[in-house]
């Protein structure tokens, strides 16, 4: 080659350095998982309740209501019943509510299940605060069994004004059949 | 072209090609593998034209007549991977190895081996997608931005489709690589940076992007991989992952992606319109920095295509911004093609048509983006046709004109022979007016609200889809026009001058046509 401005770095230098940020940006695709899981956590992004148990509230806000709206989704290949017994209620912050969810199993086996709640809008995940939930653990039912399932929770007094409807939505996966698809 | 390469190449240091099958598959040429992108991309782009034509089919009526719903998601799925990964962006690599070391006064590419495996890598990648056809369970049917969960119901297609991509990846980030090494190490003296030709600035950018987003899609299709396969729970929300990850991490990927997409095509034009307005470009340098400054802004808007998912607002109206800031750069350039036309002696050769038609069409379809940017107006136009005429805008008469026009205008230096002239009007204008046929209805569609990615539609729509369907069939065959005269060039045809057109200037015109084996074993003298 006869080039007579030798450039800054060797090509083998510059092609050394292009694949490092390759590999840097294969492994950056990975750190925005937990990037995600941190931002979310801060913001409530994606309507992720805490996974906590949180400790019963010691004022009630009487000025306003909230309405609180129900709703029980079952994942593709979860084979049981599952709704709640009230579809709203309209609760004060800061009240301690109990709304149970029915459930049954439809098969002819035990089915050990885990249910992950959503609400929306995202905004108001954190303000959501539950004392007891079936979603904190596993759920195992035995074949044509029927359960209530209670969750326990107020509503944070500090949830912004122009929040009137929180939708709490739970799913339902079957966890034996989650890992490998049929 | 082979043939002809073979007899003109008379230099004394010069050796020509190898003879035979075998030449093709060890060769380590620069513009022998980008006469392989080139083909290997028009047969893609036939390949995906293919599957648009059975779209396009089922659509012209409402009600299911001719493919099931599946096979239509499948059509749709393979027809974007196959235009997007292997139509457009190998003929884009295609360009960059026959034109950058002719531009910048290299003798060949910096990484010729690596070139070759570069090219090799990818009709394996492709068999493996188009493969998948004919497996039990079908292709993969969930569009091309794979969703979860969704996509992990794909049946054994799923791996072969995953591997497929981590190929196209590893294809594009090895030629990236090739790109940046000869640009920075390989120009002639003289040949400083703000020397070098408007195409290979725009493609140095794009090398950029591509490692920088390349492995991050070769991540979230591992993710996508693992979560399917070895209990990893990245995007299912049992094991504590959120589908909506999937949807930042691939548009943090997509939304650059698109602009791999475009900003070559930037450059082409860039090259032709001072050829046949017989003046310089104008503003140069703000056409580097505008360049640059898109490929930036790229990385901080990719939630605007998932301004439905439940974003705070907050975070909808810095998408939203961010997304608009776009139009300046962008309209700096559009001005600058302007400008660079304004009182040139202008001619109309048939890669200036497509130059113009893509000045004109691109920037609908720039416009369209911008209403999409509107978040609120988003809610009414998500996943709706409105979506699909846009980038259809943006893709076909922007990145494929672009391609279209470089190919006519630089055909005759890689051949040595003239195309035909008439013909080439003639698969312009064709090809613009039943463009507009095709993609401008759906703009009417999706404001209406027909959605996307449907194989059946309420019978309000009929009409502008059959409109559509129509203007689709007749682009369609106007193609094979474009086939027909390449081929026929490349055959033979009237003798092409060296310089070819008598505005054009640039290393790569002081070469004979066509270009001996070996050009530029000398460095040229740039003053």
């Amino acid at each position: 080659m006869s080039v007579n401005t030798e450039p800054k770095l060797s090509t083998a230098r510059l092609v050394a350095r292009l694949g490092l940020v390759v590999v840097a940006m294969f492994g950056f695709g990975y750190v925005m998982v937990p990037i995600y899981d941190v931002f979310c956590d801060i913001t409530g992004l994606n309507g992720k309740t805490s996974d906590e148990v949180a400790t019963a509230p010691v004022i009630v806000d009487t000025s306003r209501t909230v309405t609180v709206e129900f709703d029980a989704t079952l994942n593709e290949y979860m084979q049981w019943e599952f709704a709640p017994e009230v579809h709203k209620v309209t609760v004060h912050p800061g009240e301690l509510k109990t709304v149970n969810y029915r459930v049954r199993n439809r098969m002819d086996q035990d089915v050990n299940g885990q249910a992950v709640p959503s609400v929306a809008p995202g905004q108001a995940a954190e303000y959501l605060k539950k004392t007891e939930c079936f979603c904190f653990t596993q759920q195992t039912l035995k074949a044509g069994e029927v359960r209530d399932m209670p969750v326990t929770f107020f509503i944070d007094p500090a949830l912004p004004d122009d929040v009137h409807v929180v939708s709490l939505s739970y799913t339902f996966f079957d966890l034996a059949k989650l890992a490998s698809h049929p | 072209m082979s043939e002809a390469t073979t007899h003109d190449a008379h230099d004394h240091h010069d050796h020509g090609p190898a003879k035979g099958l075998m030449r093709w598959v060890t060769t380590t040429n620069h513009k022998d593998i980008g006469t392989l992108y080139l083909l290997f991309s028009l047969l893609m782009f036939f390949v995906g034209g293919a599957m648009a034509m059975v779209i396009r089919a089922e659509l012209f009526a409402p009600g299911m007549q001719i493919v099931d719903p599946y096979f239509f998601n499948q059509m749709t799925t393979n027809h974007a991977l196959i235009m997007i990964f292997g139509a457009v962006m190998p003929a884009f690599v295609g360009l960059a190895n026959w034109l950058l070391p002719m531009m910048i006064g290299a003798p060949d590419m910096a990484l010729p081996r690596m070139n070759n495996w570069s090219f090799w890598i990818l009709p394996f990648a492709f068999s493996m997608l188009i493969g998948t056809l004919f497996m039990d369970g079908g292709a993969p049917a969930a569009g091309w931005t794979i969703y979860p969960p969704l996509v992990l119901q794909t049946g054994d297609a799923f791996p072969f489709m995953i591997f497929a991509i981590h190929m196209m990846g590893i294809s594009s980030v090895m030629g990236a690589i090739n790109v940046i090494a000869t640009i920075l190490n390989m120009r002639a003296p003289g040949m400083t940076l703000m020397k070098m030709p408007l195409f290979v600035w725009t493609w140095l950018i794009t090398a950029y992007l591509l490692i920088a987003v390349m492995p991050v899609l070769a991540g979230a299709v591992t993710m996508l991989l693992t979560d399917k396969y070895f209990h990893t729970s990245f995007f299912t929300a049992a094991g504590g992952g959120d589908p909506v990850m999937y949807q930042h991490i691939f548009w943090f990927f997509g939304h650059p992606e698109v602009y791999i997409l475009i900003l070559p095509a930037f450059g082409i034009v860039s090259q032709i319109i001072p050829t046949f307005a017989r003046k310089q470009l104008f503003g140069y340098s703000s056409m580097v920095y505008a360049t640059a400054s898109i490929a930036f802004l790229s990385f901080i808007v990719w939630a605007h295509h998932m301004f439905t998912v439940g974003m705070p607002v907050a975070g909808e109206l810095f998408f939203m911004y961010a997304t608009m800031l776009i139009a300046v750069p962008t309209g700096v350039k559009v001005f600058n093609w302007v400008s660079t036309m304004w009182k040139g002696s202008m001619t109309f050769e048939t890669p200036m048509l497509f130059a113009l038609g893509f000045v004109v069409l691109f920037t609908i379809g720039g416009f369209s983006g911008l209403m999409l940017a509107i978040a609120p107006s988003d809610f009414q136009y998500h996943d709706t046709y409105f979506v699909v005429a846009h980038f259809h805008y943006v893709l076909v008469t922007g990145a494929i004109y672009a391609i279209m026009a470089g190919t006519y205008y630089w055909l005759p230096k890689w051949t040595g022979h003239m195309y035909n002239e008439t013909l080439g009007k003639w698969h312009f204008w064709l090809s613009t007016i039943t463009v507009n046929i095709l993609f401008f209805p759906q703009h009417f569609l999706g404001l209406a609200g027909m959605p996307r990615r449907i194989p059946d539609y309420s019978v309000q729509f009929a009409e502008f889809n059959m409109i559509s369907s129509i203007g689709g069939f007749a682009f369609g065959l106007s193609q094979l026009m474009f086939a027909y005269i390449v081929i026929s060039t490349i055959r033979g045809g009237k003798k092409a001058s060296d310089q070819v057109w008598d505005g054009a200037k640039g290393l790569e015109w002081t070469l004979p046509s066509p270009p001996p084996y070996h050009s530029f074993t000398e460095a040229p003298e740039v003053k």
